[in-house]
């Protein structure tokens, strides 16, 4: 596809970005006068940008389909030497599709948090984060080339810290806080030596310049750019093996895991990804690492968030399952791609919802988050427990809502890909049935088992009306977008398409996938008759390593924390005696040296004129040598 | 004559001021060297303008006078402040400025 | 006859004279004399070498004003105040004559570039402007005109930093006579002049010896007649003792002991 200059409307790319930037200095710097309008000021920069995106997407519509990407070129970044690099935004089908996503359900969430936040005192800064993040989820997406992505990866990352530590009183919040910065760190490491092999290789940052160069690249170059890329996604999106961050950054205020947690920011992984198609074209090696990374992913999300009694953590299994699948469709290739973003913005609706709902039951039952202490909200929770619905409904593949259609072309490719990956897949789709069953049970459907002096009601309009606008994208925005192949024909001159090819008949496969759905959801049925208001101590080990996130915090401490501690002990007495050791000798010579000098300096005005006297007649013979 | 002639006296005398500079305790004595050295100067200018056929040094003496005359007076306002302070026009004695 | 050796000799010859006599001199009045006869001297020179307007300058400027305000000053330090002829820095005495010693050898040596050449002279140069002084003017107004205000201005600066270093802001009202004469009252111990003799006279008889202040007998008093008959009335001590009581009422001190008294 050839990228046009930008003409007309997308000239003002850049307003995409600078307006909730604008609102997040605003917010942040003038906090004090700013009290009072700051969430009104967040939530119409955030939804100005969704217009003008929307009428962006609109003036694309009309555009033909070889001519919807454009660049922008905002200023001359950083130039110097061989190294020069545009501030320039990029807004092409795919990049569109992404502001559409993020600024409506960013706008949405902002509008939740507002019934959400209300006693919080210090809602000002959090709506400046919540336009921070925005600001910073757009430029990632609009950047045109690896480096200002990497600028706009680093601020939703920020955003990201800042948010999920927003309690920072709260120790729990704080460390989760760190250890989502410490575990990104890693992916960011990985992203920023992919960045730099590929100035290496092509010169140049420029995702134009990047495709053009790896059309005869060679294997071994496009396996490193995109192992490296894949550990980036991976920290990002929280997928093995560095998936630990984001079960504790279940901390944060409910509306930030919705947004960042679940919706947009983990999923800049599957985004990078399919944005490096031509690196994953090219190396076949480098996709099924893809692959086998979602795979994992997709199946150990799963259980955890099956095994989780607090209703967060396990949407979070779920969220990391669900990305899981989008990073196996990214993997298959241009046969998946189309599919893997499709998933995306349907898991961007259904999860939002699931996690507003969350927010909503958490909201009634005074921030408790133990689902054993939950049960019969059913009926006095009406809004939520219907949002909550169709987004289950949506996440577990029921036609006609959001995720079956997407789940069930993920799976088609899969199973066109070989038939193991296609029946982990299946596999991880019955574990969605379960778990999502079992946590629509023990929230809403069974006895109450409340904690005394809770007291369930219905969340404020503020709250559930997001809920409610997000619900009816999960339950149409699949079949919108599929009808017809829409969807296919809008990303394939970006992403490429290839048709599935399934072994087995599309009819049989959906059949085939309603089927193991059913079980699931019958299975988490009969398991859970009677639900225990206490956890039960005397379970399978699966269930003890999955609440345990499989050990994954235990793998970290044993493999890479505790060996880290002895080096930086090592270090610190290398430091100390040899390094330190040094230093202070070199100042106790220079100490000792300036004692003795400063007995030239006397005080007396007659000696400092000697000297001069005496610096003269040195230069003066040194004239003399000169001239001889 | 030659022009060596007034640039050795002129050499002479500045290494005298020089010395007084050094030697003399009294502030307005060493005052009065530098102002013996600045002479000293001005009399190579004026011999130098007239070995090169060129009235630039004589301006250039001018010059030094005046800049001279600026430097005796905020000289001699220091030493007056400095005396009125310590009652002394030593240069020894505010040897403050010192390890 | 050539005349410029003549003079150079002398006057470079009175010159070092003066110059060295400076540095010597103890006194800061010699030595301020001395320089102003060395810058005499070389306000000779500038005018053998065709620099009039110098040599004036040289007269006015230095010998008559500057040397004038240095005179000036060294009267309000104080003329006696001499150096002690002890070198406290040691070494510095010698040190400074080598130094200058120094100098002297290495700008001979250094100035090779000058040795054996001929003056041109600037004569030829006065004469394309119509003389020296409009030579210079020449110079000053049209070349060096920017240096020329900037002197100016440095005057000025000049004035107003020695205005405001010497500057003393009074801080109380001046005294007046009144305001003394209180002052030294108000100490409490008397220091104007002693009573004269006989004011605490007792008896106005010939015979009666007049008290001095501190008591005793002022025998200038007495005639030599009745000093000679033996006539001499006593003093008597009671009066004295009431003498004394009246006398510390104005403060009066007689002797070292009385003082330990009160």
């Amino acid at each position: 596809m050839i990228l046009q200059p930008a003409t007309g409307i997308f000239t003002f790319t850049w307003v995409l970005v600078a307006l909730p930037l604008l609102g997040a200095f605003l917010i942040l710097v003038f906090g004090k006068q700013l009290k009072k309008i700051a969430p009104y000021l967040a939530i119409a920069l955030s939804s100005s940008s969704f217009v003008l995106g929307f009428i962006m997407f609109l003036q694309m519509r009309t555009r033909p389909a070889g001519e919807r990407g454009f660049v922008s070129n905002v200023y001359q970044w950083i130039s110097s030497g061989s190294l020069d690099v545009s501030f320039g935004l990029q807004l092409d089908q795919l990049s569109i599709a992404f502001v559409l996503l993020i600024t409506f359900v960013g706008t949405m969430i902002h509008i939740y948090s507002l019934g959400y936040m209300e006693h919080d005192e210090n809602r000002g800064r959090f709506f400046g984060y919540l336009n921070l993040f925005v600001a910073a989820m757009l430029l990632l997406v609009l950047a045109d080339n690896y480096l200002l992505l990497y600028v706009g990866w680093e601020g939703v990352g920020l955003a990201s810290y800042l948010l999920i530590g927003f309690w920072q009183n709260k120790h729990s919040a704080a460390t989760a806080a760190k250890k989502a910065f410490v575990v990104n760190r890693v992916g960011d490491f990985g992203l920023s030596l992919a960045i730099m092999t590929m100035f290496l290789a092509f010169g140049s940052f420029s995702f134009s310049a990047v495709n053009a160069g790896m059309q005869n690249a060679q294997d071994w170059l496009a396996l490193t750019i995109g192992l490296l890329l894949l550990l980036a996604a991976a920290g990002k999106s929280a997928q093995f093996p560095l998936q630990s961050w984001l079960l504790d950054a279940m901390e944060g205020p409910t509306p930030v895991s919705a947004l960042i947690h679940a919706a947009t920011m983990v999923t800049a992984g599957v985004y990078l990804i399919v944005r490096s198609a031509s690196i994953f074209n090219a190396s076949e090696a480098a996709r099924n690492a893809v692959i086998i990374v979602g795979a994992i992913s997709l199946i150990a999300g799963a259980i955890i968030g099956a095994a989780k009694e607090d209703i967060k953590k396990s949407l979070a299994g779920s969220t990391m399952s669900q990305i899981g699948f989008m990073i196996l469709a990214a993997g298959l290739g241009p046969v998946g791609y189309v599919f893997a973003i499709l998933h995306l913005i349907t898991h961007g609706f259904f999860k939002a919802v699931m996690f507003l709902g969350a927010g909503s039951v958490m909201h009634a039952t005074n921030d408790n988050v133990n689902m054993r202490r939950y049960g019969g909200l059913s009926k006095l929770m009406i809004f939520t427990f219907t949002t909550f619905m169709v987004g289950y409904l949506a996440i577990i593949g029921i036609p006609p809502f959001a995720g079956f259609y997407s789940k069930e072309y993920i799976l088609e490719a899969a199973f066109s890909h070989s038939i193991w990956v296609g029946l982990i897949a299946l596999f991880g789709a019955g574990l969605t049935a379960f778990y999502m069953t079992r946590m629509v049970i023990w929230t809403f459907l069974s006895p109450p088992r409340w904690e005394d002096g809770v007291h369930p009601h219905e969340s404020p309009k503020s709250m559930t009306i997001p809920m409610i606008v997000l619900a009816i994208g999960a339950a149409v925005i699949g079949f919108a977008l599929t009808y017809n192949h829409v969807f296919e024909e809008w990303l394939e001159p970006v992403t490429g398409f290839e048709k599935p090819n399934a072994p087995i008949s599309v009819f049989a496969l959906t059949i085939l996938t309603l089927t193991v759905v059913a079980a699931g959801v019958i299975f988490a049925i009969y398991r859970y008759r009677t639900i225990s208001p206490t956890t039960p101590q005397e379970v399978s080990f699966l269930t003890q390593a999955a609440r345990k996130d499989l050990y994954g915090d235990v793998a970290n401490e044993t493999l890479l924390m505790r060996p880290g501690q002895k080096v930086t002990k090592g270090l610190v007495t290398f430091d100390e005696k040899a390094i330190d050791g040094t230093f202070l000798g070199v100042a106790n010579m220079v100490w000792s040296a300036s004692r003795l000098l400063r007995q030239t300096s006397t005080g007396y005005v007659r000696s400092y004129a000697a000297y001069i006297v005496g610096g003269t007649l040195l230069v003066m013979f040194l004239l003399l040598i000169a001239r001889l | 004559m030659s022009p060596e002639a007034y640039l050795i006296l002129s050499s002479i005398i500045f290494s005298i001021g020089a010395m007084g500079v050094m030697l003399r305790r009294n502030a307005i004595v060493a005052f009065m060297s530098i102002e013996l050295m600045l002479n000293a100067a001005n009399l190579a200018l004026v011999s130098s303008s007239r070995t090169w056929g060129n009235l630039t040094g004589q301006v250039s003496a001018f010059f030094v006078m005046v800049i001279a005359a600026c430097e005796v007076v905020i000289g001699l306002a220091i030493i007056l402040t400095i005396f009125r302070s310590r009652r002394s026009a030593s240069v020894d004695e505010p040897s403050l400025l010192r390890w | 006859m050539d005349f410029e050796p003549v003079m150079f000799w002398i006057s470079g010859t009175f010159a070092v004279i003066g110059a060295l006599g400076m540095v010597i001199s103890k006194k800061a009045v010699h030595s301020a004399l001395f320089l102003a006869f060395t810058m005499l001297n070389l306000a000779v020179l500038y005018a053998v070498q065709s620099a009039p307007f110098l040599a004036v300058a040289q007269v006015v400027v230095y010998t008559g004003a500057v040397m004038m305000l240095f005179l000036f000053v060294l009267m309000m330090v104080g003329v006696d105040s001499s150096d002690s002829l002890i070198e406290e820095i040691k070494g510095q005495r010698v040190l400074a004559i080598l130094g200058g010693i120094g100098l002297i050898v290495f700008f001979i040596f250094l100035m090779g570039g000058s040795m054996y050449r001929t003056f041109v002279g600037v004569e030829s140069v006065d004469a394309t402007y119509g003389g020296n002084i409009q030579g210079l003017a020449a110079l000053m107004f049209g070349k060096y005109v920017l240096i020329f205000e900037a002197t100016a201005a440095l005057l000025i600066t000049a004035v107003l930093g020695a205005m405001i270093l010497t500057h003393r802001e009074r801080l109380t009202p001046k005294k007046s006579q009144g305001d003394m004469a209180k002052e030294l009252f108000a100490k409490g111990d008397y220091r104007g002049p002693l009573p004269p003799p006989g004011v605490f006279a007792r008896h106005n008889a010939v015979d009666t010896p007049a008290l001095l202040p501190d008591g005793s007998i002022a025998k200038s008093s007495l005639p030599d007649a009745i000093v000679a008959r033996g006539d001499v009335r006593s003093v008597d001590y009671d009066d004295m003792a009431e003498i004394q009581i009246l006398s510390e009422g104005l403060g009066i001190v007689s002797d070292s002991e009385t003082e330990d008294d009160k």
